[in-house]
C-alpha cells in the first residue's frame, strides 16, 4: 500500500510554510518604504508648487509612478530575476497583460470619444 | 457643536413619514428580534459565537456565506417584486404606489444586493465548502483571513440594510454613473452608502480571492497535478484570478468618485476637466470580468453535477479547462460592449463587438461538452440535474440575445431597453442563480450530513424555471417595442398587458423561493430519514465525497494520494477507497478567533461614520480596526493539535457507518 506523503503544505494558522521564496528583511522593507515616500513626495511637491508647466510635470509623474510600481515589486513583493517560482512569474505576466489591456484600451477608447464627441471638432458635412 | 458630534445625522434621517419603508424596517426588526429570541430560547448564543461566528473552518464559513446570500436574496427579491408591481400598476397613466425617488432607490438596491450581496457570497460560499475538500486540503491557506473576508462582506451588506431605515440609498442605478452620482446631483447620503458598502465588501472579496488562489496553487494533495484538478476547482481558480485582477479597478474607481464627493475633486464631474465617461469606462473594465467571476464557478458546478449524475467522466475535460482559461483572459477585452452608444467610433465599436462574439465560442464549447457528457450516460434526474438542464436551455437563449446585442448597430436600438434587462437576467438567473441552486442541492449533504427533500426541490425548480420565462419573455418584447429600463410610471395600455404578465412571472418565482425555504425546513425536520451515512450520497467522483458528511474539522485523516482525474472515482474503482489506516498522525489545526468579527464591526462603524461625516468616529473606528488586526498578528496561540486518538475515534465512527451501509 502506498504510504501517502505528508501534505505539500501543512495547514496552520500561519498559512503555507516557507517554500524558499525571498521574504525580505527589516533593512529591505525600510529601503522600500523610504523610496516609496520619496517617489510619492516628489510628484506631489511638483504639482503643489507649480514649479513647472503641466506638460512637463505630467510625464515626470507618470515616470515616477512606474518607478513606484517597480519599488513595490522588488521590496514588498520580492520579485527578482532569481525567482524560480513559475507561478510567481505566470501571475506577474498575467498582471502585466491585464494592466496593458486596461491602460491601452482606456486610452484608445477615451481618445476616440474625444475625437468624436468634442464640440467643434465634428467633421463638417 | 452638535454637528461635529453626529455629522449630518439627525432624526430627520429616519423616513417616519413613508409607511412602506417603515413597514419594511419594522418587518426586518421583527425578524431580527424573532431570531434573537429563538437563539436565546435554545441557549444557542455561546455555541453560535464559539463554533460559528468566530470559526476559521472553511466549511462553516461557506455555510455562513450562503446563509447571508439567502437572506439577501429575500431582500433583493422584495425589491424585484416591488418594481414589477409598480410598473404593472403605473403603466396606464396612474402614479402607482411608489414615489419616483423611492422607486429609484429600489432598482438601485435590487441590482447592488443581487450582485454584491447575493450572487457573490453564494459563489464564494460554494467555493469555500467544496474547493478545499476537492483538492484534498485541510483548510484554506489563510483560515483567519477567510473569516475576516466573510465578515467584511457582511459589514457591507449591513450598511446597505441600514440605509433602508437611516437616510436613503443611492437613486443612481446599480453602477452609480456620474454625473448623477456626483455631489451636485446626489447631495444625499445614498451614494455614500453605496460607495462604502461596496468598498468594505470589496476588500473582503479581494482578500478571499488571494486566499483561494494560494490554496489552490499551494495546498493540493500530492499527485493532483493541474490537469487532474476537478473542473470546479479550475473555475474557482480562474474566477479568483479575475477577482484579484478586477476588484482593484472597482476600488480605485469608487475611491476617485469619493474624492470627488468628499474633497471636491474633479475626476468625473462635468466641469473643471472631469470626465464622467472615464468612470463608465473604468467601472465596466471591472464590471465585465465580474460577470465571469460569477458565472465561471457556476460552469464548474454544472460540470461536477452533470458528470456525477450521468455516471460518466466529463466529456472534453481538457477543452473545458482551456475554454475556462480563454474566457478568463477574453473577459478583459469586451468591456466596451456595455457602452457602445457612448460615442466611440466605428473602429472601437467593431473591435469590442467582435471580441464579444469571440468570447461566446468557449462558452459554446462548454455547452457541447455537457451535452456530450449526458449522451449515452445514465442520467439521474435529481434536483441538481434539473437545475443544470434548465440552465443549459435558458443560458443558451441568454447567450444568443447577448451575441445579438454584441452587434453595435443592433445595440444602438436595444441599449438601455427592457430587451437588455431581459438579456442579462436571462444570463444571470439562468446561469448564476440556477448554478448556485444546483451547487446548493448538490453539496448540501456534504455540508450538513443529510440530503434535501427532492420533491420540494423539484417544485422549486419548476417554479423558478417557468416563472423566469413568464417574467422575462414579455420584457424582450417590450424592449423591442421601445420600452426603456427604470421607468417609474408610463401610460401605454399595450405595454400594460405585458407588464402584468411579467408581474405574474415574478409571483411564480416567489412560489419557487417559498418552496426552497419549505424544502430546507422539511429537510431539517426529516433529517433522520434523509441522513447521509456514507458521505457519498450521489456516487461521486471527486475527493469531497471520500470523507464523512459533514466532513470532520480536519477534512482528511490522512492526505489522499491522487493518481488520476476524478480521484475518488478512481479509488473506488481500484478498491482502495476508505481503507482503514493502522495509525494516524497528529493534525495541526488553526484555532477559532473573534478578530474577524471585531475588525469588521469597526469597519462597519467606519463606513457609517464616513457616510454621515462623523469624523471623530471614523478616525476612532479606523484606528481601532487597525489596532485589533495588528494585535491579532502577535497572537502566538492561534493553533492546536488534534491527537491521533481523537482522529481515530472520529474516523472509526465514520468507518462503522460505512460498514453499516455496505
Amino acid at each position: 500500500m502506498h504510504e501517502p506523503r505528508g501534505p505539500l503544505i501543512a495547514t496552520t494558522a500561519h498559512g503555507p510554510s516557507d517554500d524558499g521564496a525571498a521574504h525580505g528583511s527589516v533593512q529591505s522593507y525600510l529601503t522600500g518604504f523610504l523610496l516609496s515616500v520619496v517617489l510619492t513626495f516628489v510628484p506631489f511637491a511638483l504639482v503643489m508648487s507649480g514649479a513647472a508647466p503641466a506638460a512637463t510635470i505630467i510625464p515626470i509623474c507618470v515616470a515616477l509612478g512606474v518607478a513606484q510600481i517597480v519599488v513595490h515589486l522588488v521590496y514588498f513583493l520580492h520579485m527578482n530575476g532569481a525567482s524560480t517560482q513559475s507561478w510567481n512569474m505566470a501571475a506577474f505576466v498575467f498582471t502585466l497583460l491585464i494592466v496593458a489591456i486596461l491602460v491601452a484600451g482606456s486610452l484608445w477608447v477615451m481618445a476616440h470619444l474625444d475625437v468624436n464627441m468634442m464640440p467643434g471638432m465634428m467633421p463638417a458635412e | 457643536m452638535m454637528g461635529d458630534l453626529v455629522g449630518k445625522l439627525s432624526l430627520d434621517a429616519i423616513p417616519l413619514h413613508q409607511p412602506i419603508i417603515m413597514g419594511a424596517v419594522g418587518f426586518m426588526a421583527l425578524g431580527g428580534v424573532g431570531i434573537a429570541a429563538l437563539i436565546t430560547y435554545f441557549g444557542f448564543w455561546r455555541t453560535l459565537w464559539s463554533e460559528w461566528l468566530t470559526s476559521v473552518d472553511h466549511k462553516k464559513i461557506g455555510i455562513m456565506y450562503i446563509a447571508l446570500a439567502m437572506v439577501m436574496l429575500l431582500r433583493g427579491f422584495s425589491d424585484a417584486i416591488m418594481m414589477r408591481a409598480q410598473q404593472a400598476l403605473a403603466s396606464t397613466g396612474g402614479p402607482g404606489y411608489l414615489p419616483p425617488e423611492h422607486f429609484d432607490q429600489v432598482f438601485t438596491a435590487h441590482g447592488v444586493i443581487m450582485i454584491f450581496f447575493m450572487a457573490m457570497p453564494f459563489i464564494v460560499g460554494l467555493m469555500n465548502i467544496a474547493m478545499p475538500l476537492q483538492i484534498g486540503a485541510r483548510d484554506v491557506a489563510f483560515p483567519y483571513l477567510n473569516n475576516l473576508s466573510f465578515w467584511l462582506t457582511t459589514a457591507g451588506a449591513l450598511l446597505v440594510n441600514i440605509s433602508l431605515g437611516v437616510g436613503e440609498f443611492a437613486r443612481t442605478g446599480w453602477l452609480a454613473y456620474p454625473p448623477l452620482s456626483e455631489l451636485a446631483y446626489s447631495p444625499g447620503v445614498g451614494v455614500d452608502y453605496y460607495i462604502w458598502a461596496l468598498q468594505i465588501a470589496g476588500v473582503g472579496t479581494l482578500l478571499s480571492g488571494v486566499n483561494m488562489i494560494t490554496t489552490i496553487l499551494k495546498m493540493r494533495a500530492p499527485g493532483m497535478t493541474p490537469m487532474r484538478m476537478p473542473v470546479f476547482t479550475w473555475t474557482a481558480l480562474c474566477a479568483n484570478m479575475l477577482i484579484v485582477a478586477a476588484f482593484p479597478i472597482l476600488t480605485a474607481t469608487l475611491a476617485m468618485l469619493s474624492l470627488d464627493r468628499y474633497f471636491g475633486m474633479h475626476f468625473f464631474t462635468n466641469t473643471a476637466g472631469g470626465n464622467p465617461m472615464m468612470y463608465v469606462n473604468l467601472i465596466w473594465a471591472w464590471g465585465h470580468p465580474e460577470v465571469y467571476i460569477l458565472i465561471l464557478p457556476c460552469f464548474g458546478v454544472f460540470s461536477e453535477v452533470i458528470a456525477t449524475f450521468s455516471r460518466k467522466q466529463l466529456f472534453g475535460y481538457t477543452s473545458m479547462v482551456y475554454a475556462t482559461i480563454c474566457i478568463t483572459v477574453l473577459s478583459f477585452i469586451v468591456w466596451l460592449h456595455h457602452f457602445f452608444t457612448m460615442g466611440s467610433g466605428a473602429d472601437v465599436n467593431a473591435f469590442f463587438g467582435i471580441t464579444t462574439m469571440i468570447i461566446s465560442i468557449p462558452t459554446g464549447v462548454k455547452i457541447f461538452n455537457w451535452l456530450f457528457t449526458m449522451y449515452r450516460g445514465r442520467v439521474r434526474f435529481t434536483t441538481p440535474v434539473l437545475w443544470t438542464i434548465g440552465f443549459m436551455i435558458t443560458f443558451t437563449i441568454g447567450g444568443m440575445t447577448g451575441v445579438l446585442m454584441a452587434v453595435p448597430p443592433a445595440d444602438f436600438v436595444l441599449h438601455n431597453s427592457l430587451f437588455l434587462i431581459a438579456h442579462f437576467h436571462n444570463a444571470i438567473i439562468g446561469g448564476v442563480v440556477f448554478g448556485c441552486m444546483a451547487g446548493f442541492s448538490y453539496w448540501f449533504p456534504k455540508a450538513f450530513g443529510f440530503t434535501l427533500d427532492e420533491r420540494l426541490g423539484k417544485i422549486s425548480f419548476w417554479c423558478w424555471f417557468i416563472g423566469f420565462y413568464v417574467a422575462f419573455m414579455p420584457l424582450y418584447a417590450l424592449g423591442l417595442m421601445g420600452m426603456t429600463r427604470r421607468l417609474d410610471h408610463l401610460d401605454n395600455p399595450v405595454w400594460h398587458v405585458y407588464l402584468v404578465v411579467a408581474m405574474g412571472g415574478a409571483l411564480i418565482i416567489m412560489c419557487g423561493i417559498a418552496a426552497q425555504l419549505a424544502q430546507i425546513a422539511v429537510s431539517v425536520r426529516d433529517r433522520a430519514a434523509l441522513r447521509d451515512l456514507t458521505g457519498d450520497p450521489w456516487n461521486g467522483r471527486t475527493l469531497e465525497w471520500s470523507v464523512a458528511s459533514p466532513a470532520p474539522a480536519y477534512n482528511f485523516a490522512r492526505t489522499p494520494l491522487v493518481t488520476s482525474r476524478d480521484a475518488y472515482w478512481d479509488m473506488k474503482r481500484r478498491g482502495v477507497a476508505h481503507r482503514p489506516f493502522a495509525a494516524y498522525r497528529p493534525i495541526h489545526m488553526p484555532r477559532n478567533t473573534g478578530t474577524g468579527v471585531i475588525v469588521s464591526a469597526f469597519a462597519a462603524i467606519l463606513g457609517f461614520a464616513l457616510i454621515w461625516h462623523i469624523w471623530w468616529l471614523a478616525i476612532a473606528a479606523f484606528v481601532a480596526a487597525v489596532a485589533v488586526a495588528i494585535a491579532h498578528s502577535f497572537n502566538e496561540h492561534g493553533d492546536y493539535t488534534v491527537s491521533p486518538d481523537a482522529v481515530a475515534r472520529t474516523e472509526d465512527v465514520y468507518l462503522e457507518q460505512l460498514a453499516s451501509q455496505a
